[in-house]
């Protein structure tokens, strides 16, 4: 990745509850908002932080597959519904699988880098309990290889995490693992119950490491996971404004209330080949050392990592591809506590995937929030302290099995 | 997906269990109970009949009842509800579909497997379709000249030599047999409302059943994931010899409080202290309702006849029939008034005999909650003791608050525990049940009681 010919900055924030299983408010059998209903919310939420909608250029949509969760395509035709002064403006809307939400920030912050835009909406949104988890299963293996359905497990991705669960706990210890493990749902949960949007919120739960050390059932799901490994069905949006500093002084932003972009990594895999070493996360290591680069700072630098855990594994293996900690090294640092809240590296702060939620294709556009919120001091409850020696927050959004992934460098704008 | 070596420790031949269930009616299939055992066991038939070493034999199962209309809704609740099973096993059925390359999704896997099942299903309403079943599951009307008539009929006309099983709840086996001359091919296999849910199955053979059937039904249902307690061959077993006593004993405190207070009040008190006091799942007229009152009165007038030095028969559930007040389910499952009267599931008025309407329950249930007094502080609502891991801890403990609190609440609740533990022991020395704990196995598998009638807590 080239170093940024422009400054690019992030402002005005927001996320919608992340909703599903856990939160108060959620009835399978009962109505509850649609996809339109989140887009809105979360737009407006961000062309009122702005100033108005006659600031956007454009708009960008991530959004992984609601033609088949909601039956809807088109999704840019959304972007006058939230706000009809965006009306002939341009929109776009991009995909890929899990990394749909940094793809459509990366989007938008090509834009800005050609010049085209000044002003970029940028909004991630997916509703996924439109169907029963068994049947979503097979709408998410669509971020895998279809070929490979047939031989996949029912629960395809949380089959194929599991896989690479197995192959690392056999290499590295299936003891330490499992704890290892454990201690990231916990971390996961506690940050969540600090963070009002979250969908472990509510969570209650007092021995979250009894529950994380429970034994995976092989007959019901699958052989090396269990449900606390794993994130859970979620409906959402996220969105935030990516702007130049033009941008920054059309909106009337200050800088305080922003973060810049320092750099990004983008890397693709193959997605028709198997992991070469499944007890790593090849593509997403390419990814972080590449958005490190372009950044000019090295990972001792970084203060807080939102990171792409949509298993508790991915989350200590996304530790070890950032060079954390040495390959098998991971569960120990997970588990001495360096990416608690306190820790050294606090990672995933209001909850991650396994606790804030992942409604897929906004959980990019999430972890950018969360990190504009964490660096400008507008994380309330779950603010961590940024220290001056590490100001830099790190995003990891992988899409399939480590096929697609983002990896952006932010710093508190000055 | 159930495994040779599960079937190896049992003594029937797999072979031979395969066989049986080759050909199978259910009579009284679109009934509450016929309809559960339907859906078990057409489930059941399709996984053995998707088994690779049963390839290419064919599977039939008849679902026989006299009404057509009914049989409509049955196979539009078999559909649902196999559905909902398949998505739960979606694991195994992957497996099992390994071969079909054309099912690719779980949606695709589950929509076979939906189809599967009920193509093994025939619904019938002439009895002749069962000629040729191997194995005969009855659940039709309680009634033991009706149920006598049926296997009598078939038995006499079938081309083969079927087993029988029959759901009865009260009517002894020997009678059956005996009167249908069945020659020991009839066995009790008892399921609890509803079979789908309800994990209990008692099994009842006579001294003359032919041991293979008896394996057959163990083998079955065990496949089903059952929990099987065996009863002896006495009226009513174990199931309904507590719960008819305990209904009794329900009603007679009833009868009695109703000298002081207003029959209603009196059914109110009743009813929360079998309920809230005794923490169960819900209080003893609700459940007299739930099951039906005259079906209560006619499985006591089964029982009686059989019963030495004591009268099973109450004529206050008579006179509620005369006024045409008789509980059970609507169609769609949901609660018809009997000794109450409910809203969504939930009582809110008791029948008033005298005036015959129902009165709210708003009017009296301050009054009777005041004379009742405070439960035991501790008490817990049944849905939060079921599923507590101490729960034994916390009943020792609530029970002897509840000997320290001088209400008339407590004061009915111990009466109530010391009967309920009476009547089971009585089943145990009466060589009903086998043992002390087949009684309290089928008081929490069968009834959902948090705990067993035989314990040490009071």
């Amino acid at each position: 990745m080239k170093k940024m010919r422009r400054k690019v900055y992030m402002i005005a924030g927001y996320n919608t509850i992340s909703m599903g299983t856990g939160r108060k408010e959620f009835h399978p059998k009962k109505p509850r908002p649609d996809l339109e209903d989140y887009i809105r919310e979360a737009g407006q939420a961000v062309l009122s932080q702005i100033g108005g909608a006659d600031k956007v250029d454009e708009s960008v949509f991530g959004n992984f597959i609601a033609s088949r969760f909601n039956n809807q395509g088109n999704l840019p035709g959304f972007a006058p519904f939230i706000d009809e002064r965006l009306r002939y403006k341009p929109s776009v809307r991009v995909e890929g699988a899990c990394a749909t939400g940094s793809l459509a920030l990366v989007t938008g912050i090509r834009s800005i880098l050609a010049g085209t835009s000044e002003v970029t909406l940028v909004l991630g949104v997916e509703v996924q309990n439109s169907v029963k988890a068994v049947y979503g299963a097979d709408i998410l293996a669509a971020a895998g290889w279809a070929k490979e359905r047939k031989t996949g497990h029912a629960y395809f991705f949380p089959g194929k995490f599991s896989d690479r669960s197995k192959a690392y706990a056999e290499k590295f210890g299936t003891e330490k693992t499992r704890s290892a493990m454990a201690r990231w749902y916990a971390n996961a949960i506690e940050n969540a119950r600090l963070c009002p949007t979250a969908q472990e919120y509510h969570n209650t739960t007092q021995d979250l490491i009894a529950c994380g050390i429970d034994k995976p059932n092989p007959k019901g799901f699958v052989d090396s996971l269990n449900y606390y490994d794993c994130s859970k069905v979620s409906d959402g949006a996220s969105a935030i404004a990516v702007v130049s500093e033009e941008g920054l002084k059309k909106c009337d932003i200050d800088k305080k209330d922003a973060i810049e972009v320092m750099g990004f990594g983008q890397a693709q895999d193959d997605i028709t080949r198997p992991p070469a070493d499944p007890t790593k996360l090849s593509t997403t290591q390419v990814a972080v050392q590449n958005a490190l680069k372009a950044s000019g700072i090295t990972k001792e630098q970084v203060g807080t990592v939102e990171c792409h855990d949509c298993f508790t594994i991915a989350g200590i293996m996304a530790v070890e591809a950032i060079g954390l900690a040495q390959h098998g090294k991971g569960i120990d640092f997970v588990s001495q506590g360096h990416t608690s809240r306190n820790g050294s590296v606090p990672f995933n702060t209001t909850g991650g995937l396994i606790g804030w939620g992942h409604p897929t294709g906004a959980t990019g556009v999430h972890q950018a929030v969360t990190i504009w919120e964490q660096l400008t001091g507008k994380a309330i409850d779950a603010q961590i302290d940024i220290k001056d020696d590490k100001p830099y927050g790190l995003t990891i959004n992988m899409g399939g099995d480590d096929i697609s992934v983002v990896s952006v460098v932010y710093k508190k704008a000055n | 997906m159930k495994t040779k070596t599960k079937i190896n420790h049992l003594k029937i031949n797999f072979m031979e269990y395969t066989e049986k269930l080759q050909n199978v009616s259910v009579l009284g299939a679109a009934g509450k109970m016929g309809s559960g055992i339907l859906l078990l066991t057409a489930v059941e038939m399709a996984d053995l009949s998707l088994k690779p070493e049963n390839k290419g034999k064919h599977f039939v199962l008849h679902a026989m009842d006299v009404s057509g209309e009914a049989l409509q809704g049955l196979m539009k609740y078999i559909k649902t509800q196999v559905q909902k099973m398949a998505e739960k096993k979606i694991v195994a059925l992957r497996n099992l579909y390994a071969h079909r390359a054309d099912l690719v999704t779980n949606e695709q896997v589950i929509n076979q497997y939906t189809e599967d099942v009920l193509l093994i299903i025939r619904p019938t309403q002439i009895l002749e379709s069962t000629y040729d079943s191997q194995v005969i599951f009855e659940a039709v009307k309680e009634d033991p000249d009706l149920k006598v008539l049926i296997f009598k009929h078939i038995n006499e006309n079938s081309r083969t030599t079927p087993w029988f099983c029959t759901n009865t709840s009260s009517i002894p086996i020997n009678l059956i047999d005996e009167k249908a001359g069945l020659n020991g091919r009839v066995l009790g296999v008892h399921f609890y409302n509803p079979p789908a849910v309800q994990k209990l199955v008692e099994i009842i053979k006579t001294e003359n059943t032919q041991p293979e059937l008896t394996d057959f039904a163990h083998t079955f249902a065990k496949n089903l994931r059952k929990v099987i307690v065996p009863s002896a061959d006495f009226a009513g077993f174990i199931g309904n010899g507590h719960f008819m006593r305990d209904a009794l004993h329900g009603i007679r405190e009833a009868e009695s409080l109703a000298q002081k207070y207003s029959f209603t009040e009196a059914v109110y008190m009743i009813n929360k202290v079998s309920h809230d006091y005794l923490i169960r799942p819900m209080g003893i007229f609700q459940l007299i309702d739930y099951v039906g009152i005259d079906v209560c009165s006619y499985i006591m007038s089964v029982m009686n006849p059989y019963l030495e030095q004591e009268e099973l028969h109450s004529s206050l559930l008579e006179a509620l029939l005369a006024d045409g007040v008789r509980g059970g389910q609507n169609p769609d499952g949901s609660q018809k008034d009997g000794f109450l009267k409910y809203e969504k599931g939930k009582p809110v008025g008791v029948y008033n005999t005298r005036t015959k309407t129902y009165q709210d329950i708003s009017e009296i249930k301050d009054r009777c909650d005041t004379e009742l007094g405070s439960p035991p502080l501790s008490v817990k609502p049944w849905k939060a003791v079921v599923s507590d891991s101490n729960k034994d801890q916390f009943l020792k403990a609530y029970f002897k608050e509840m000997k320290a609190v001088n209400t008339l609440g407590s004061e009915l609740a111990l009466k109530y525990v010391r009967q309920s533990r009476e009547t089971g022991l009585k089943l145990v020395s009466d060589k009903v049940a086998f043992s002390r704990e087949d009684v309290n196995t089928v008081l929490r598998t069968g009834f959902f009681h948090a705990y067993g009638p035989i314990n040490e807590y009071i």
